[in-house]
Parts: structure tokens; sequence; C-alpha cells
């Protein structure tokens, strides 16, 4: 379908964008990349009065690291974080993650910021950054905020971020010496929504695994945290382990179903991924 | 402040030629090469990003053109299958096609041209695994792909043989 009519402004400056947010309240949607934003004005499951668009914004695009964080701004494009050599050494679980995100024209087009800040379910960067601990650094008229990740993604299409304000960009920590990281995601067809993912990272103490996180996506709200896989999997080798998460893994999802999976499926297929994962880690 | 208005100015380069125009805020980057600029090669399918028909280049990056609004490319380069195919840049690509029947309606050949000249500019010799990948973002619904794969498979060879990879 074709969009519905809607009024555009192209932000030259953040004050001009917080002017433009705070004359239009709910009526005004930022427009980055705009990868879903647009295809959901085409279905018409949203209709703003005005898109303001911040593409023009200086600042908010490129990778740099100091002191321990790669920080990634918010326009910053899927393409330019797969090609990143930056992300490649020091957050591994983003550089994989990134592979799976859409197809090629889309992360010509679909930036990181866009991706965050709108927390669809079945997103890998919401995935990464809560199995990272990554911060988002966020912008409104009265100043910058840094919301811990585990803070930010609040359900589904809902975060921490406020009407009038922008997310700037996102904080990854360093990968530390020893740890491994390992993203997987199985969907239809590649670059296709997935059905179900996993950001696991971790590092091995003497066969045990030690300070593991494991998010799994597109099984709930947003990105969740499977703490009772977590603890089973720790305080043992995991070798031996991995049964055991993973029949502990069911008290951490409640997935929901549609035309791709079932709930049972959606639960079978974590449990798949988990198992793939945590051997990988052991290996 | 920029005036808010649902008709925006913009200014850019399509094919090598400067256009201006003054379009509705809400049309989409393959509408106005369509219908404002009489380009119907880009062909508008789902017009929700899945299928890929519409995939054309901006900036020297393939984009969705139904996901791109044409009000937000002021000052932006665009190029189509119509001007890649003018300066030669698909003949090998759209003479593989033809040989290898990668093409029966003809309806996604143009986002399939697209897609698959930029797989072949970031990469000298894919595997079929990764053309498949690549061109995981265009639907057809004709073939079964596997012509399509061969015929950018056999021009990836091609190109190398001559020393012409990326």
């Amino acid at each position: 379908m074709k969009a519905p009519p809607f009024a555009y402004a192209r932000a030259r400056s953040t004050a001009e964008l917080f002017d433009l947010l705070g004359q239009h309240g709910d009526g005004a949607r930022i427009l980055a990349g705009g990868q879903s934003l647009i295809a959901s004005l085409n279905l018409r499951l949203s209709e703003p009065q005005v898109l303001v668009d911040i593409t023009h914004l200086p600042d908010l695009r490129g990778i740099t690291v100091a002191d321990g964080v790669v920080t990634i701004g918010a326009l910053t494009r899927h393409a330019e974080v797969a090609g990143s050599d930056l992300v490649r050494q020091h957050v591994p679980l983003l550089a994989q993650a990134v592979a799976h995100v859409a197809h090629p024209a889309i992360r010509n087009r679909g930036t990181i910021g866009g991706s965050l800040a709108l927390n669809d379910p079945a997103a890998e960067y919401p995935a990464v950054a809560l199995a990272l601990g990554a911060i988002l650094v966020v912008r409104g008229p009265g100043g910058v905020r840094r919301i811990p990740a585990a803070e930010f993604f609040r359900g589904i299409y809902a975060t921490g971020l406020a009407a009038d304000e922008l997310l700037e960009a996102a904080e990854f920590p360093v990968q530390a010496p020893g740890e491994r990281a390992v993203f997987l995601e199985l969907a239809r067809r590649h670059g296709d929504y997935a059905m179900v993912g996993l950001a696991a990272q971790g590092r091995m103490e003497a066969g045990q695994a030690a300070g593991l996180r494991l998010v799994f996506f597109a099984v709930g709200d947003g990105p969740t945290e499977a703490r009772a896989a977590m603890a089973a999997a720790q305080g043992g080798p995991l070798r031996d382990r991995i049964a055991t998460a993973q029949a502990a893994l069911d008290a951490d999802l409640d997935p929901p179903g549609d035309l791709n999976a079932t709930p049972a499926t959606r639960r079978h297929l974590a449990r798949v991924l988990l198992g793939r994962a945590l051997t990988e880690l052991a290996a | 402040m920029t005036g808010l208005s649902t008709s925006v100015a913009v200014k850019l380069h399509v094919n090598g030629v400067l256009v201006s125009r003054t379009v509705e805020a809400r049309t989409h980057l393959v509408d106005f090469l369509r219908d404002t600029l009489g380009l119907t090669g880009s062909h508008a399918g789902c017009e929700h990003g899945v299928c890929g028909a519409c995939t054309v280049r901006v900036d020297g990056h393939a984009v969705r053109g139904c996901l791109v609004l044409a009000a937000s490319l002021d000052g932006a380069s665009v190029e189509t299958v119509e001007g890649l195919t003018e300066t030669g840049a698909l003949a090998d690509l759209q003479g593989a096609f033809l040989q290898r029947n990668a093409l029966q309606c003809g309806f996604c050949t143009a986002g399939m041209l697209v897609s698959a000249h930029e797989l072949l500019q970031e990469q000298a010799l894919p595997d079929r695994a990764a053309i498949r990948a690549a061109m995981s973002g265009n639907y057809c619904r004709c073939t079964g792909y596997h012509a399509i794969v061969d015929a950018i498979d056999a021009v990836a060879q091609d190109r190398a043989a001559k020393g012409l990879a990326a």
C-alpha cells in the first residue's frame, strides 16, 4: 500500500529537532533509516502527522573505541556495523549478530539507533545490548541520560525513551580477554525476522562456564534473559551441564505462537540453539 | 525553523541527470521514479520491503525503493536499472540472465540485477551459498532461483577470468 499523508521536516540541529518534537508531541515520529517505520506507514499501522528526518544531524554516525568502550552513533547503518574492523575485533557478538539483520539493501539504509529505539521483539541488537550490558545514550531538551540496556528495553516496541528524546549512541563494552561470543538465529529465509535467536557470551574456567549471559529474542516481548538456564549451565563442567540447562530453559520462556512457529516449536528451537551455543562455548 | 508541509522540494541526480521536483512527503522513491519521472524499469511489488522488486541504488548502495521517501533524497544520487543499463554496468549480467533463462515474467529482474551488481562489486568470487545469501532479499515467483544463481555465478567466474573482478 501507499503511506498515508504526513508532513516532512528535516532537522538540521538537535535544538530544531526538540522544537519539532515539542510542538507535535505524539504526532511526530523520528525518521532515521526508515526501514521499519516506512514499512509500517505503508501498511498504515502508524499514521503520524509529521516525520522529522534526523539523517542530516551531525555527529550521530560512526564507530569509535576508547577506554574499553565501543561507541556506535545512532545513525550508523547496519552495513557499516557489519564492515567495521573495530566491531569485529572488540564486540564479536555484535559482529556475528549483524550478519542476521535483514537483507543487504535494507542493511544499506537501516540504522542501529533505529533498531534499538524500535525494540522489535525479533530484533538482534536489543538482545546483544542486553547480553553485553550496553549503555544507551539518550538526549532530551534537558540534557543527556545514560540508560543501561536492562532498564531501556521494556516490552514490545517499548523502551525507556521519552517522546521528546533522541537515542544518540549505544556504548558496548570491549570484550574481555578469554570471553567468547556465540550468536545464533533461525529464520525461514536468510535475513527474515527471526523465529528464535540467542545471544550468548561467557568465558571458560577449567571446563566450567563463568560470567555466562544468555539472551533470547523473538520468543516474547523483547530480549529475554534466560536466568534459569544461565544458573543451570554454571557450577560444574559445562559439557555435562548442557542437558540440564536445556531442561531449565523452559522456565525462562513463554513464547507466543504465530504463522511461523507454535509456542511448542519455539521452545524446542530455543533448546536446540542453547545446546549449540553451549557446545560451542565448551569447545 | 523548517516550515511544515506535506509537499517537499527536492533536487537530486537520477542516472546522472539533475532533476528538481516538488513531491508529496509520502511518495516513495519507486513511485517517484515510475510515476513522476517515467522510469518504469523498477517495479513496485509488496510495498513493504519484502520482495526486492523495487531495488535501486542511492549514493552507490542498493536500497529498497519502497522504503525510502523521495522527500528525504535532496542532494542524493540515484541509479536505476535504466541508468545502469545505459552505462553497460549490467550488460554481462543481463546477457547471462537471458542465456540461462533466469527470468520468465521479468517482474523481479530489475531488482535482481541491481542486487547482483552490488554483490559482484563487493565480492569477486562469491560461492553459491554467498550468492543465495546476498540475493535472499529478492523474491522470484517463476524461476525457482537456480537459474538466477547460475547466471550470477557464471558472470562472477567470467569477470574473474577476464581480470575484471571487484
